[in-house]
């Protein structure tokens, strides 16, 4: 697999190392890791970059991860990047909202690395 | 909608969820942490200088609250992180408040209906140990005690009709 760049967006700074973590573990060869603590963190970061892959907490001040999904849909530098929600708010609900505006996959935490791989993988190899 | 009253009914009494919250605070530090919490059967967990909260609103209302040692804390981001104690010490907060913040975030989902009936608010983590708690719970307390690396943590769960 190619090198990736990723956005983490997850307003714990010691959540976003676990998933940075849980990437290189999963053996994806990372080549840049963006972080942000919100949504409008996340979108911001996006102006200036270009990612392969993003994971995306709910549960974050500012702009939680449903808006920043919405939101996310009108930034052309994010067409076709899977992203995929980290969260504690694993309800079905949640998990049903958060696919209907955008996100491919949905972990739970607590997570394991190999969590992370079986949902992050099959969309790394789709988008090639 | 339910009230907390007939979730709790349908649940069994609060009491009674204690083994969903035992089962909650191990897969947690099983997972995230890689340790074992073990049994504590002492009444005195020690003077607590960290305590994480997480409000729970909806269906099921009350405050979780994760109290321990300084040491406890520091060990807990390390052990997150996968670093040394030193290199995780700024991390402290954070990794306090994420533990509570997951746990709350494991109980209320093995509550069969709870996850969509009820939302956790962002953590909260204070430090010092000379300050009075007062909770609005009026529906009783789950308390748990655990040795987390040889020292007590404190979990509970205050649960608000």
């Amino acid at each position: 697999m190619n090198k990736i760049s990723a956005l983490i967006v997850d307003d714990s700074s010691v959540m976003r190392k676990i998933v940075e973590r849980s990437l290189r573990q999963a053996g994806i060869d990372l080549s840049e890791v963006r972080e942000a603590s919100n949504g409008a963190e996340g979108l911001g970061v996006l102006k200036d970059c270009n990612v392969d892959l993003i994971l995306c907490d709910i549960n974050m001040p500012v702009m939680d991860g449903i808006e920043f999904l919405r939101q996310l849909q009108a930034v052309p530098t994010a067409k076709g990047v899977p992203v995929v929600m980290i969260t504690t708010e694993g309800s079905e609900s949640h998990v049903v909202q958060a696919l209907s505006v955008g996100a491919r996959g949905y972990i739970r935490k607590p997570f394991t690395a190999e969590q992370v791989k079986e949902h992050v993988i099959p969309l790394l190899e789709a988008k090639k | 909608m339910k009230s907390a009253n007939e979730i709790a009914a349908g649940h069994g009494a609060p009491e009674s969820w204690l083994p969903l919250m035992e089962l909650a605070c191990r897969e947690v530090f099983e997972i995230m942490l890689g340790c074992n919490l073990e049994p504590f059967n002492a009444q005195d967990p020690g003077n607590p200088e960290f305590t994480a909260m997480v409000g729970l609103a909806g269906q099921l209302c009350g405050v979780l609250t994760l109290r321990c040692m300084s040491q406890s804390a520091a060990l807990m981001a390390s052990k997150m992180l996968g670093v040394d104690i030193q290199q995780a010490d700024e991390h402290t907060w954070d990794a306090l408040g994420e533990v509570c913040n997951m746990i709350a975030g494991n109980f209320k989902n093995k509550l069969t209906g709870m996850g969509d009936r009820c939302m956790l608010s962002v953590p909260t983590v204070i430090t010092g140990a000379d300050y009075s708690f007062h909770s609005l719970a009026d529906a009783g307390t789950l308390e748990m005690k655990f040795m987390f690396e040889g020292v007590p943590i404190a979990i509970s769960l205050e649960v608000h009709t």
